[in-house]
């Protein structure tokens, strides 16, 4: 059972892509490719994410070349876009430049909190699902939202523990849980996570996945960080799968009484 | 004839294609995407499209992010 749980038995089907680790990592605020090769290789992902900037008269960066060689599938995101349509142009330009169907919406409501801005992510989800993107979608830990999200067509949700590079955990655990309880496609925890207990807890919460970038990439030390999340992640399955113990308000002895 | 790439006002001559903005740039091939006044302009379409004068050229690429 438990090597169904850890290993290919147990893949994360998002739309027509089967991962077998369910941890997605975020490749910024690393402080070179040698530490982030070094951490991107602890966490066993499969998914990373990129974004999409200006090209420099040089050309191109070296985190394609590393992720190609790793054999990780680009997951290209809007990250800075304000608008609907600002995304759905810079999801269109990661799709022509990266030859992939996948992208992560997100659209940021201003630059203090990161939140994402319900309205044009919701905008850009349905029109990026009719051009026929697999989209994963970063939206506030709002239940209503992440039903919209996903009749929209979204392949994931994607709701936020916290801001964007807080590291504050999961704010609002109940919410996280409402969202799963209704949800018909892979919820993935994403932002907010500042350590392993919290990757853990939104396992246990029963999300699918959790992508986290700034917990690794700034820790002091990325490689073992990233392994703590790996295990962390893969705790968190197994303690859902396993069923907890209900809380109880009084002592119940667990050696037999005399 | 003035092109904004990327905010930048350059000049080209007239009859200028997305292909000699990026030869003459020398910006790498692989990896990046052309957006022509907002519009995405395919890899395969790069050499016959012609830039008009006061387009806005962005060409974007893969960064370390999210």
């Amino acid at each position: 059972m438990t090597d169904e749980v850890l290993t290919d038995g147990d893949q994360l089907v998002i739309g027509e892509h089967k991962l077998g680790s369910r941890l997605i990592i975020g490749t910024g605020g690393a402080s070179n490719l040698t530490v982030l090769e070094r951490a991107l290789v602890a966490s066993g992902t499969e998914l990373t994410t990129v974004a999409m900037r200006r090209a420099d008269t040089e050309g191109g960066s070296g985190v394609l070349e590393l992720l190609r060689r790793l054999g990780i599938t680009l997951l290209p995101n809007t990250a800075g876009c304000r608008s609907a349509a600002e995304a759905v142009l810079t999801a269109r330009l990661a799709r022509e430049a990266l030859d992939t169907d996948l992208v992560k919406l997100e659209v940021h409501a201003d630059d203090r909190t990161l939140l994402p801005d319900p309205v044009e992510t919701l905008d850009a989800a349905e029109q990026l699902v009719a051009d026929g993107f697999t989209v994963l979608v970063y939206t506030n830990d709002d239940p209503v939202l992440a039903l919209r999200l996903e009749e929209a067509g979204c392949a994931a949700v994607m709701p936020l523990g916290a801001p964007i590079g807080t590291g504050l955990g999961i704010r609002n655990p109940h919410n996280i849980e409402l969202i799963v309880a209704r949800a018909g496609v892979p919820i993935i925890l994403d932002a907010g996570i500042g350590t392993a207990s919290d990757a853990t807890l939104a396992m246990e919460l029963g999300c699918d996945a959790v992508l986290l970038s700034t917990a690794v990439t700034r820790a002091q030390d990325p490689e073992r960080m990233a392994y703590a999340m790996r295990s962390a992640v893969t705790a968190g399955r197994l303690a859902r799968a396993a069923g907890r113990v209900p809380q109880r308000f009084w002592a119940q002895a667990s050696s037999p009484p005399r | 004839m003035r092109v904004h790439v990327n905010g930048d006002a350059r000049e080209f001559p007239e009859g200028t294609t997305v292909a000699d903005v990026l030869e003459a740039l020398g910006t790498a091939r692989q990896g990046v995407a052309v957006a022509l006044d907002g519009q995405v302009v395919r890899r395969g379409d790069w050499a016959g499209a012609v830039v008009p004068d006061g387009a806005r050229l962005e060409i974007l690429t893969a960064v370390q992010g999210g």
